[in-house]
C-alpha cells in the first residue's frame, strides 16, 4: 500500500463536521420514531436536503454534474459518522448505488437527467437487483427483458429493493440472453417508477430500513433506458458493488464503533455485587478483544477506500477484507453488546437492540465474510 | 535538505568502501546477527571486522550521543544509514539486549559513570547483556519478585534465582530486579542493578523447552557481590526503571511480529505441496478457508501496523493500544504454526531421524515452540488487562 492511513486535515475537518451533525441532528431516537411510524419513506426528507446542502451527498459525484468529485476516502469519514446513529438516509441507494453506476456506466444524456439532481438531494434513485433467489451472486438474475418491436419488455421480481417506495426512478439488472447463473447476458435498464407494470410494495426489513419488492409485469421501456452495452451489466454492476461495499463498511464500522462505546459506558456504570462489571476480568477481556478487532476493521476500511480511489490492483482484495473484517466485527460486537447488557440488552426499549438488528443485514449485504473470504481465496488462485 | 543528500552520497560510498565483500547481500531478519559479547564465536571473521568498522563510527548504535560512543545522527539521517545499508543488503552489525534494551534506560536514568562505562561497551559489542527479570514465582506478577540484596558496606550481596534469561549462558553483564526492602509495599522495594556475570555465585543453566534445546537459562544467584555503584536510578525505585525498559522490549517484539515473515516460504507454497488441487483450486474447502483466514487476519494485522507507523510520522506516537500488536502478532503466528500442522498433516508429527525432510522437522519444531510466543514478554492475559485499563479505562 503506498497510501499513508491516516485521515488528511481535510478529513479529519470533514469527520468532525459530520459527528458533529450526527450528534446535534440525527439521535438514535429518530430512527426508533421512524420505525414506529411506519412510514414507507423511511428517512427523513429535510435531513436529506441539509446533507445535500453541507456537501455530502454529491462528495462522489464528478464536479460537471454538481458534485464534489472526491473519493471513497472522503465519503467514508462522513458515512461512517452517520452509521453511528443508523442514519437511514438514502446514501447507500441512490448515491453509493444508483448513482455511481450511472456515474460509471450511463450515458450523457441519463448523467445530466440524474446526477445534479441526486447531488442536490431532490432525486432519490434505487438498484433493483436482488431477487429472492439470488443471494450475494449478481449474475443470479431471473427478470427477463426481451425484445418487442422499438422496446423492451421486463418481467420479474426484485425484492429488498433499497428505498424503492421512495425512489423517483429504478434500475432494473434483467437477463436479455443466456442462462440463470451466468455473467453474461445481463442488462441494465433504467425506469421511471410510474411505468405501467411496475408495482412497489414496502417489505418489513429486521432493520427497519426502507425496502420494497418491486414487481414488473410486461413494462414496456424504450432502448434509450438501456444503461451501458446491451448484455454487459455484469461487470458494471460487480465494480458499482464493490466500492459501494466500501462505503457500507465504513458505516458498519461507525456503527460498531458506538455500540462498543455504549457498552463500554455500561460497563464503567452498572454495578453487580457491589463492583462495577467492568472491572471483572471475564468482561475486561472481551472488551480489550473487541477494541482490537474494531482496530483491525479500521485499518482495512481505510485500506480498501484509499486502494479504490488509486485503482490499486490490490483493491478486490482489499474490499473482500474490509466487508469480511466488519461483518465478523459488527456482528461480534453486537452479539457482546447485547450480553453485556444483561437483560436491559434484550428489551425493545434500549437501543443496543436496533444495532444487532443493523449489523445482521448490513453483514448479509454485498457478501457475508464467508462469501468474501471465498472470494479472496479466488483471487489469490487457491 | 541538500546536507541530508550529501550525507547520503557520503554514506553509501563509505559503505561500498568499508563493508565486507562477504557480508554484502547477506541481510536476514533484525533477530538474527552479531550478538557480539566477549564470549562471541565468529564462524565468518569478517563479521567481526565489520563490527569493529561501524562501532568505529559509532554506527552500531547511531542515534546515541558521541561522547558514549555512539554515531550522534539525527532521526533523518539514521533512516538514511538504514536504507542506504538495506539497498546493499548489508547485516546490521551488532544486535542484543544492550543496543534494544539496556543501553537506551541507561540513556535516560544511568549516571555519567554508568553511561562512559557500558554504552561504550555496548556500541563496540564488546559486552552483551542478558534480562534478569522473572523468577520461578514471579512470572505475569514481575512485581512480586524475591531476589535479595542486603547492602553490606560499599558493596549487595545477592541472594535469589532469575528464570527465562535468555543466552544468559552466552552474556557478559545482566540487568536484574532485586528486592531491596521487604517489608515495602511490592512495587516500592525493587531495585534495578547492573551485575557482571564473572562475579562468584553466579551460575547458569540452559532451560529445555517442549521443543527442544532452547536460548532460556536459570540464573542462580548465591552470596553475590555487586558494587552499589551499579545500582540505576535510586534503591528502591526500580519499578519504574523496570517498566521503562519493558517498553523497550515491548517494541522489539512488535517489530519482530510485523513483518510477517516475508522471507518465509508462504502457506500457498506449503499448500500445492501437500495438498490436491481440483481445477487450480485447493479441494479441501475448510482448509482453504482456514487458509484465507489466515491470510486476510495476518493482512489486516499488518495493514494496522503500517496505521500505527503512519500516524507516529503524523506526530502520534503509539500509546498503551501497542499492546494489542504483541497480542495480536503472537496469535497470528501460533495461528500459522498450527494451520501448517493442518496442511502438513502426519508428515509435520516428526521429531527428529529418517522420514521426515528437515522442513517437516522444522515445523513440529516451531509449532510447539510458537506457543510460547503469547507468554514470553508479558502474557496475553495481561496485554488484555493493559488495553482494559489503559485504553478503554475500565475499572480496577
Amino acid at each position: 500500500m503506498a497510501q499513508q492511513l491516516v485521515l488528511t486535515q481535510d478529513q479529519e475537518l470533514l469527520a468532525q463536521t459530520a459527528l458533529d451533525y450526527v450528534r446535534a441532528n440525527s439521535p438514535l431516537s429518530r430512527v426508533r420514531a421512524l420505525r414506529d411510524a411506519g412510514d414507507p419513506v423511511g428517512f427523513s426528507r429535510s435531513l436529506w436536503q441539509d446533507m445535500a446542502g453541507l456537501g455530502w451527498v454529491g462528495i462522489l459525484i464528478p464536479e460537471e454534474y454538481g458534485g464534489a468529485g472526491l473519493g471513497m476516502a472522503d465519503f467514508a469519514v462522513v458515512i461512517e459518522a452517520l452509521g453511528r446513529n443508523l442514519a437511514p438516509e438514502p446514501f447507500l441507494s441512490t448515491v453509493l448505488l444508483a448513482g455511481q453506476l450511472l456515474a460509471g456506466a450511463g450515458s450523457a444524456d441519463q448523467k445530466r437527467a440524474w446526477l445534479p439532481g441526486i447531488a442536490a438531494g431532490e432525486k432519490i434513485l434505487s438498484l433493483a437487483c436482488q431477487e429472492a433467489g439470488s443471494r450475494y451472486d449478481l449474475n443470479r438474475v431471473s427478470t427477463t427483458a426481451t425484445a418487442g418491436g422499438e422496446a423492451w419488455h421486463l418481467s420479474g421480481e426484485k425484492v429488498q429493493v433499497l428505498d424503492g417506495s421512495s425512489a423517483d426512478a429504478l434500475i432494473i439488472s434483467a437477463r436479455t440472453s443466456g442462462g440463470k447463473a451466468d455473467p453474461h447476458g445481463i442488462s441494465l435498464f433504467l425506469l421511471p417508477k410510474d411505468a405501467p407494470g411496475v408495482s412497489i410494495t414496502p417489505q418489513s426489513r429486521v432493520d427497519c430500513r426502507a425496502v420494497a419488492l418491486v414487481g414488473l409485469e410486461d413494462v414496456k421501456v424504450g432502448t434509450e433506458s438501456v444503461i451501458g452495452p446491451l448484455g454487459a451489466g455484469f461487470p458494471a454492476l460487480s465494480q458499482v458493488v464493490d466500492r459501494a461495499t466500501v462505503g457500507l463498511c465504513a458505516e458498519m464500522l461507525g456503527g460498531m464503533t458506538q455500540l462498543f462505546e455504549t457498552t463500554l459506558d455500561y460497563l464503567k456504570t452498572r454495578a453487580q455485587f457491589g463492583a462495577l462489571i467492568g472491572s471483572f476480568q471475564a468482561l475486561k477481556h472481551r472488551a480489550a478483544r473487541l477494541f482490537m478487532d474494531i482496530e483491525l476493521a479500521r485499518s482495512a476500511v481505510m485500506a480498501a477506500a484509499r486502494a479504490v480511489d488509486a485503482d490499486d490492483a490490490e483493491a478486490a482484495a482489499l474490499i473482500s477484507l474490509a466487508k469480511a473484517r466488519c461483518s465478523d466485527t459488527f456482528v461480534s460486537a453486537a452479539n457482546e453488546g447485547v450480553q453485556m447488557h444483561g437483560g436491559i440488552g434484550m428489551t425493545d426499549e434500549h437501543d443496543v437492540g436496533f444495532y444487532i438488528k443493523r449489523a445482521r443485514v448490513a453483514e448479509m449485504t454485498f457478501g457475508d465474510a464467508a462469501w468474501h473470504r471465498e472470494r479472496w481465496a479466488r483471487l489469490r488462485q487457491y | 535538505m541538500a546536507d541530508l543528500e550529501t550525507f547520503r552520497v557520503e554514506t553509501r560510498q563509505w559503505l561500498t568502501d568499508h563493508a565486507p565483500a562477504s557480508l554484502i547481500g547477506t541481510a536476514s531478519s533484525e533477530l538474527e546477527g552479531n550478538w557480539g559479547g566477549r564470549k562471541a564465536h565468529y564462524r565468518n571473521p569478517d563479521a567481526k571486522v565489520w563490527l569493529d568498522r561501524m562501532a568505529e563510527k559509532g554506527w552500531t548504535a547511531p542515534e546515541w550521543p558521541t561522547q558514549y560512543g555512539g554515531g550522534g545522527l539525527s532521526k533523518a539521517e539514521a533512516r538514511i544509514l538504514r536504507e542506504e545499508m538495506a539497498s546493499l543488503r548489508l547485516p546490521v552489525p551488532l544486535i542484543g539486549f544492550g543496543l534494544t534494551m539496556i543501553g537506551p534506560t541507561l540513556l535516560e536514568y544511568g549516571t555519567e559513570e554508568q553511561k562512559h562505562e557500558h554504552l561504550t561497551k555496548i556500541v563496540q559489542g564488546e559486552i552483551r547483556w542478558c534480562q534478569g527479570y522473572s523468577e520461578p514465582g514471579s512470572g505475569s506478577d514481575l512485581a512480586s519478585l524475591q531476589t535479595r540484596a542486603v547492602l553490606d558496606g560499599d558493596f549487595y550481596v545477592i541472594n535469589g534465582q532469575k528464570i527465562w534469561t535468555s543466552y544468559a549462558n552466552f552474556a557478559d553483564w545482566m540487568f536484574l530486579l532485586v528486592r531491596t526492602d521487604p517489608d515495602a509495599p511490592k512495587h516500592r522495594g525493587i531495585t534495578f542493578i547492573l551485575m557482571d556475570m564473572e562475579t562468584p555465585g553466579v551460575e547458569t543453566r540452559p532451560i529445555k523447552l517442549i521443543s527442544g534445546s532452547s536460548p532460556f537459562c536459570e540464573t542462580f544467584l548465591t552470596d553475590v557481590r555487586v558494587p552499589a555503584t551499579n545500582v540505576v536510578s535510586r534503591v528502591n525505585e526500580g519499578w519504574s526503571v523496570a517498566k521503562a525498559l519493558l517498553n523497550h522490549e515491548r517494541s522489539m517484539i512488535a517489530t519482530a511480529f510485523s513483518g510477517g515473515g516475508g522471507k518465509r516460504r508462504g502457506l500457498r507454497d506449503w499448500a500445492r505441496k501437500y495438498l490436491d488441487f481440483d481445477h487450480e483450486r485447493l479441494a479441501d474447502t475448510a482448509l482453504r478457508d482456514r487458509i484465507a483466514r489466515f491470510e486476510m487476519d495476518n493482512m489486516a494485522f499488518r495493514l494496522t501496523s503500517e496505521r500505527s507507523r503512519d500516524a507516529a510520522k503524523a506526530g502520534r506516537p503509539p500509546g498503551p493500544e501497542s499492546s494489542m500488536f504483541k497480542i495480536y502478532g503472537t496469535e497470528l503466528n501460533q495461528r500459522r504454526q498450527e494451520l501448517l500442522l493442518s496442511i502438513a498433516g502426519p508428515q509435520a508429527l516428526g521429531w527428529e531421524g529418517p522420514g521426515f525432510d528437515e522442513r517437516e522437522l522444522g515445523l513440529t519444531r516451531d509449532w510447539l515452540r510458537s506457543r510460547g510466543n503469547t507468554i514470553e514478554g508479558g502474557t496475553s492475559e495481561i496485554q488484555l488487562n493493559v488495553i482494559a485499563k489503559r485504553v478503554l479505562g475500565l475499572p480496577d
